[in-house]
């Protein structure tokens, strides 16, 4: 048996809820990515990276940082002439690198993205300081000064959690989770 | 007295935790009572959607099951949280598949999810349930000659919901009226603010925490409201950074909203948070009702 399906095809059917093929509508107007705040920043902006997907460009386009830049505001989206969910195929993007261990070097998103996960599975809610190491070496050591001085001014004013907050039914809550994702594959 | 089940969210606990007693403060005062969702968890962020999904949709839904026993509506008043729970709840309403999947993990906590409820933003509260009519009624310090720029922001109004204006809403612009103050234009307003972008692509947020604060200086406001923790922790915690970046010299106040509700409904400013900021505002800006009114500036049509 042949597995004949293209990235193009694995991509769409990442997308939860789209009915068709939304991708193939794309006219390539530009105006995600000219409305994208961080287009700038990126190595393919979100009108390349679709044109990209229907072209089955898979190395290039799992190679690129676009997808882990998109901070998630939905601008691209409501304006988007095809109504094409750009902001969901990102996170699709996200999902499908991080499933395959496939992403750039450097990056800190896929590392940040699974201590949250980790967090979040153990306490049941969020804990910031625990996040830090995640991130916190991948700075120069000018930026690491100034995420402490931050931290140090959030501690002095009351603002930073000096105790992990835990839910009250926590084995409960981890059984729940079990019932979704096998435990072993996340601790 | 009208009743909300309250979902505060992780950052209210501490990182906004002024957030938090200005809700409680100016809520109590419109004769509204927020009643905490017992034993809440994280709502799962932006990182838990794009990770996994269904699993992201159960933790949301697990808030919206507790909160549904109590049969009021909920509000959230960080914007990612609102965001979450508003799309987890239309999706399984229309989803039975998923509504079921989820709720096969639900019965570990004995709970069940039917999808009789509405989330709503904080914001909506005060913009929509209460209005700015009776907002008005409640002020006894106005605010009085004080600029705001009103920050939306993104989660709050993206992704579009049912027909509502995503791109020049007025809502915030009118409750600031109805608080004395003068909302100035802001034609950054719905732009975003990084997010957590701040931590993973930290150059790219910079620059875009940079670009609002230029356009509200621009604007010639005194302070900006935003109706959001990620808002606030980037728009001022950041501002240091963003001056060493790029040689700016930024010293602009971020508060929430409802901590210029409480200012001019006159509740005293410890009760409300304020202090705890990096970025303090004028002392004549906190004493309400004794500002002299500015002259009128020719507001710049964009």
């Amino acid at each position: 048996m042949t597995n004949t399906i293209t990235f193009g095809q694995e991509v769409q059917n990442l997308l939860q809820a789209a009915e068709g093929e939304p991708l193939r509508t794309c006219i390539q107007c530009g105006t995600c990515s000219g409305t994208c705040p961080v287009a700038g920043f990126m190595d393919y902006t979100p009108r390349q990276m679709i044109a990209m997907i229907n072209q089955n460009m898979k190395e290039q386009v799992l190679e690129s940082n676009t997808f882990w830049y998109c901070a998630s505001c939905y601008h691209c989206t409501v304006r988007c002439p095809q109504d094409i969910n750009i902001t969901e195929l990102m996170y699709a993007l996200k999902r499908y690198s991080i499933w395959n261990h496939r992403y750039k070097e450097g990056l800190v998103g896929p590392d940040f993205s699974e201590a949250f996960v980790k967090m979040i599975v153990r306490g049941g809610r969020s804990f910031e300081p625990v996040l830090a190491p995640a991130y916190i070496f991948s700075f120069g050591m000018r930026e690491f000064l100034l995420e402490i001085q931050n931290a140090t001014e959030l501690l002095l004013k009351g603002r930073l959690p000096v105790i992990p907050a835990r839910i009250k039914r926590l084995e409960n809550f981890k059984r729940m989770i079990g019932r979704i994702i096998p435990m072993g594959g996340l601790e | 007295m009208k009743e909300y089940a309250y979902f505060p969210g992780c950052s209210l606990e501490k990182m906004a935790v002024s957030y938090h007693m200005s809700a409680m403060e100016t809520t109590r005062k419109l004769g509204i009572k927020l009643r905490e969702i017992e034993d809440w968890n994280c709502c799962g962020a932006t990182t838990y959607f794009y990770i996994d999904e269904l699993l992201a949709y159960t933790l949301c839904a697990r808030n919206l099951a507790i909160a549904e026993k109590t049969g009021l509506d909920v509000v959230a008043p960080c914007s990612a949280c609102y965001k979450n729970m508003y799309f987890t709840a239309a999706h399984l309403k229309k989803d039975v598949d998923l509504a079921e999947h989820v709720n096969f993990a639900l019965e570990e906590d004995n709970l069940h999810f039917s999808g009789n409820i509405n989330v709503k933003h904080l914001i909506e509260v005060f913009s929509q349930d209460v209005g700015p009519q009776e907002l008005k009624s409640k002020i006894s310090k106005p605010l009085t000659g004080v600029r705001v720029a009103p920050y939306y922001g993104c989660q709050i109004v993206r992704p579009q919901k049912e027909k509502e204006n995503v791109e020049q809403p007025q809502f915030f612009e009118d409750m600031l009226s109805a608080i004395g103050a003068t909302p100035v234009n802001y034609p950054l307003k719905m732009r975003c603010c990084g997010g957590s972008l701040i931590i993973s692509s930290r150059t790219a947020a910079l620059s875009m925490v940079r670009n609002l604060l230029q356009c509200a200086v621009d604007s010639q406001a005194t302070v900006i409201a935003t109706a959001c923790p990620m808002c606030q922790v980037n728009l001022e915690c950041y501002q240091q950074q963003v001056n060493q970046e790029f040689g700016t010299n930024f010293s602009l106040p971020i508060l929430y909203f409802t901590q210029l509700v409480g200012l001019a409904m006159g509740i005293p400013v410890k009760k409300l948070g304020i202090g705890k900021e990096f970025i303090a505002m004028a002392p004549s800006l906190l004493q309400p009702g004794q500002v002299e009114p500015e002259p009128d500036h020719e507001i710049i049509k964009e």
